[in-house]
């Protein structure tokens, strides 16, 4: 259990520094991640999970910045390298899958030309032997035909069939570290299944660790090790999956498991958080779930500090919901 | 002070905040269009203008059009020297012996006047006309917009070329070949605005609240129409200023007798070559300061409207 | 395809068909050409006679009906001034004219993609702004002045540039060209400069824009996430995706140079065509003003079939559409 750690990040902020003030929309998260293993990153739109993952890769565009803390990629400080070293770390060893398939690639070139220039960014090979790769990693990710797509144009592909190209390009050279943004939210639910297969296969025969960006609890709960909510720009709990999502301790974990629908309590209403995620230019002081949170009390109106839980969980919460609460007993550990 | 004194203060703070979020629409254009000082700049040169155009005859030395007081011995005096009347022609004085601060002032007038008078007929027109093929739809929209399209692939100054060729010189005819050359501009804005907000929930909403199609028109799309017109209507003023002169320059449109800023350097481009070079530049400047300000105020005007730039 | 093809052809045709008509009967109404041709002391018997050797005595319309039928034919009239045939001494101006136009082109393109692509990249920096500002003079400064000043300072002032005329023309491909000679280098370098203004700040523009959009399109962010080199990125990326547009638009707008050079050779007694029609109009001689005229509706509507083509060629999305509506 003790291996290294592929990724460590620890006390990260990004702040984006706009005209109504400055947005933290990465508030201070330290997580770590070995190799093989998948974390998955859950939280609802504007909680700082994607910025998280732009901010690994060095990504994050105007008006936002990288503020403190450290990115620790075997043991080398991304904020600290310079821009040259750190393009050379991504696509080779970080690589990042996006969100929209329909977005990531570019319109105007062929599938050929972007994936061999992934390749020869980085390496001196010849353009056959890129072109080789290029094929090998299409015919990898479940392409039929690969040479013949190869010459295609993005537009003449399906959604789920740029996905699968992007996660070529992004396997190309063998990462050790990849980053996938919500990549299966635009997809049917049948590509998803396979595409999670597909990835989940290939960090474990490869020893990719991945950091698997979310908002869907179920996603997370077949793929990840580790799990880390986010809530306003900070990681509200983390720990092994099973375990936060058996006996979520944090309200907000509760609220987001109880509000998935499931097929053991049909026709009961659904519980749900009440409110809205507030705006990052905006929070509410102390705990910034406090005022959507129906334990919240006084205490609740100071910032909670990070505490050390059972099993080696981390939670950010004056009131923890305590194990075998009436709501949601389930078996102790 | 106490703990709750410290609470009130700061919930006082808090709702001061959260009102300057919701400011009127109109307080955010304002702000976002002065972030731009180079757009207010441009905002203030254009009101001087407009006064000095306005009260020209309050503010000149001298009157160009007052034959009795132009003579020739006064023509081509270099800036700085005096006329027969003992008056400074600061700027010179041009071919005819008129002093070049009056008759560019004189000349500001004319320019503005057909520049902004063609603008608002042309915007009057196309407006309808644009509404109209939008809301219309089927036939009547194609017939409208080939027009237009026919219009458009032709360079505005050829068009206004050859109505000019036809019609011949003077205001009235100018101002026509102004407004033909820019309605199309116009209609096809406010057509293509109208036709993407038709699509909107909200006109769909007014259709099944069942309001009438008049109100529909006039009180629902064409408020959300506005803004793209107020970005093409400055620009086109520019323009039409622009092209009037252009047109001047090559011996049509304004008469000798009514000398806009175009006609002026036109007059100066004789001397040119002797040197004489105020007779051109100073027109020229000044026509050059009332069409870029009014070009810096229409830049910062679409930026702050398109809301694909907004963040 | 090729029903598309014939359907923009038949297009063009009706919209030349009108055009011709509207040229003819607008020039029709110009003033009275005898008036300038005929000497004072002409008698009323030789006044006549003018009129009917240049077939002024017919109605509108059968005039119209000759005009039509002479000029399928290739014959646009005769000039009333020079007695000669009017297209031939258009075409005889033509080269100067095309030439002044695609070097006006070669200069907004060479310079203009450039500093619109840098302006886009670092849309905050000193430099951007300045070029912004700068095409927002070129887009302000009416063309005749800029050439007026420009005159003033390279020719009568420091006296480097001649002012006016096309200087040594040498013959290539059975044109005459002055670019390839210093003499008509520096004849030609003005007048291109000053027709060339207005669409490099256009395509500044355009370009600056295309670069601002496309940077926060997702596929240049996974371009970065990639690993690929800066450089890369914005010429191949970032470029490709801009030139599509910019190319287009000044293929329509190569149009819009040859009718501005009416302008600029006004300005600049460049003898080209554009000069010709405003002499022309000057003397009234209508078969030089309709020819002109005619010729600029072929080149606009030839132009404008090209790039309709050329476009559903490139992009097969545009085809789709074009059945859909």
């Amino acid at each position: 259990m003790t291996q290294k750690p592929t990724l460590d990040v620890k006390d990260l902020r990004t702040y984006f520094f706009t005209k109504g003030g400055v947005a933290k929309a990465v508030d201070g998260i330290t997580f770590s991640i070995a190799p093989g293993k998948v974390l998955g990153l859950v939280g609802e739109s504007g909680s700082g999970k994607t910025v998280t993952g732009f901010s690994i890769l060095g990504l994050v565009d105007q008006p936002g910045r990288v503020v403190g803390g450290e990115i620790l990629y075997r043991g080398e400080d991304l904020n600290k390298v310079s821009a040259e070293r750190m393009r050379e770390l991504r696509g080779v060893n970080i690589s990042m899958i996006f969100q929209d398939p329909m977005m990531t690639l570019n319109p105007v070139l062929r599938i050929d030309t972007q994936m061999i220039e992934a390749i020869r960014a980085h390496e001196k090979v010849s353009k056959e032997i890129a072109r080789q790769r290029a094929r090998d990693a299409l015919g990898q990710v479940g392409i039929a035909s690969p040479d013949e797509r190869l010459r295609a144009y993005p537009h003449q592909f399906s959604g789920g069939m740029r996905q699968r190209v992007a996660i070529a390009i992004a396997l190309l050279n063998k990462p050790d570290l990849i980053v996938a943004d919500e990549p299966t939210t635009a997809l049917d639910v049948t590509i998803q299944g396979q595409i999670l297969y597909e990835v989940q296969k290939l960090c474990s025969q490869t020893g990719t660790a991945l950091i698997w960006i979310t908002h869907d609890l179920s996603v997370v709960a077949g793929l990840a090790d580790q799990i880390c909510v986010m809530y306003a720009g900070k990681i509200v709990e983390s720990g092994e999956v099973n375990a936060v999502l058996d006996n979520p301790m944090h309200p907000y974990t509760h609220g987001l498991i109880t509000s998935v629908p499931s097929k053991n309590k049909r026709g009961a209403p659904l519980s749900q958080i009440p409110g809205m995620a507030p705006s990052l230019l905006n929070l509410p002081k102390g705990c910034a779930f406090a005022p959507r949170c129906k334990w919240s009390n006084s205490n609740c109106q100071e910032q909670p500090d990070m505490r050390l839980a059972p099993e080696n969980r981390r939670l950010l919460c004056h009131n923890p919901i305590e194990y075998n609460n009436d709501n949601f007993s389930q078996e102790t550990s | 002070m106490t703990a709750t004194d410290q609470d009130i203060t700061e919930n006082k703070k808090q709702d001061a905040q959260e009102f300057e979020g919701l400011q009127t629409p109109f307080k955010r254009f304002l702000s976002d269009f002065c972030e731009s000082k180079l757009a207010v700049l441009g905002f203030l040169v254009i009101v001087g203008i407009a006064l000095l155009a306005i009260f020209a005859p309050l503010l000149t030395p001298t009157d160009p059009y007052d034959l009795t007081s132009v003579t020739i011995l006064d023509s081509r005096l270099a800036p700085g020297e005096k006329m027969m009347s003992g008056t400074v022609a600061y700027l010179g004085t041009d071919g005819a012996g008129r002093d070049m601060v009056s008759a560019m002032i004189y000349g500001l007038r004319i320019s503005l006047g057909v520049g902004i008078g063609s603008g608002i007929i042309a915007m009057l027109i196309g407006i309808s006309f644009g509404l109209l093929s939008a809301y219309a739809g089927g036939r009547v929209d194609a017939l409208f917009m080939r027009i237009v399209d026919i219009q458009l692939s032709f360079p505005a100054i050829l068009v206004a070329l050859v109505l000019l060729v036809t019609l011949g010189k003077g205001v009235d005819k100018t101002l026509i070949a102004l407004v033909v050359v820019q309605w199309a501009y116009y209609a096809r804005t406010i057509r293509g605005t109208a036709l993407v907000e038709r699509r909107r929930e909200y006109i769909e909403s007014a259709v099944c609240l069942g309001l009438s199609k008049n109100r529909i028109m006039f009180r629902h799309l064409l408020p959300n129409c506005i803004a793209p017109m107020i970005v093409v209507g400055t620009m086109q003023v520019a323009h039409a200023i622009s092209l009037e002169a252009t047109l001047s320059f090559l011996g049509l449109g304004m008469p000798q007798t009514e000398p806009s800023l175009g006609r002026l350097i036109s007059n100066g481009f004789e001397y040119i070559l002797s040197g004489k070079y105020w007779i051109s530049v100073f027109p020229g400047l000044a026509l050059l300061v009332t069409i870029v300000s009014i070009n810096l105020v229409g830049d910062r005007l679409r930026d702050v409207l398109n809301p694909r730039l907004q963040k | 395809m090729s029903v598309f093809i014939i359907r923009r052809l038949l297009q063009s045709g009706v919209v030349v068909i009108i055009m011709s008509f509207i040229v003819f009967s607008g020039v029709f109404l110009i003033g009275d050409p005898v008036e300038i041709l005929v000497s004072d002391d002409a008698d009323q018997e030789e006044r006549e006679e003018m009129i009917k050797s240049m077939g002024l005595d017919k109605p509108f319309l059968v005039q119209y009906g000759i005009f039509v039928s002479k000029a399928l034919k290739g014959n646009l009239g005769e000039s009333f001034v020079f007695n000669e045939p009017a297209l031939l001494l258009i075409l005889d101006r033509m080269p100067a004219t095309m030439e002044l136009a695609v070097v006006s082109l070669m200069i907004a393109i060479i310079f203009g993609i450039p500093l619109g692509v840098w302006a886009g990249l670092k849309p905050e920096s000193w430099a951007s702004k300045s070029i912004m500002t700068g095409s927002i003079l070129g887009f302000s400064l009416p063309t005749f002045w800029v050439g007026i000043m420009m005159i003033l300072f390279f020719a009568v002032m420091l006296g480097w540039l001649p002012s006016t005329g096309r200087g040594d023309v040498q013959v290539i491909l059975g044109m005459p060209i002055s670019i390839f000679s210093w003499d008509g280098f520096s004849h030609v370098l003005m007048p291109a400069v000053n027709l060339a203004l207005f669409k490099l700040s256009m395509v500044i523009r355009l370009a600056r824009a295309g670069t601002r959009e496309v940077l926060h399109q997702d596929y240049i962010k996974f371009a970065k996430a990639k690993g690929l080199q800066e450089s890369r990125i914005i010429l191949v990326h970032v470029m490709k995706n801009i030139l599509i547009p910019v190319v287009t638009v000044l293929g329509l707008e190569f149009g819009g140079l040859v009718a501005f050079s009416v302008v600029t050779e006004t300005v600049f007694a460049w003898p080209g065509m554009g000069k010709l029609l405003i002499d022309s109009i000057g003397l009234l001689d209508r078969p030089i003003i309709v020819a002109y005229l005619m010729i600029i509706v072929f080149l606009f509507v030839f132009i404008n079939l090209v790039v309709d083509i050329l476009y559903s060629i490139l992009d097969p999305r545009v085809r789709l559409q074009d059945v859909k509506s």
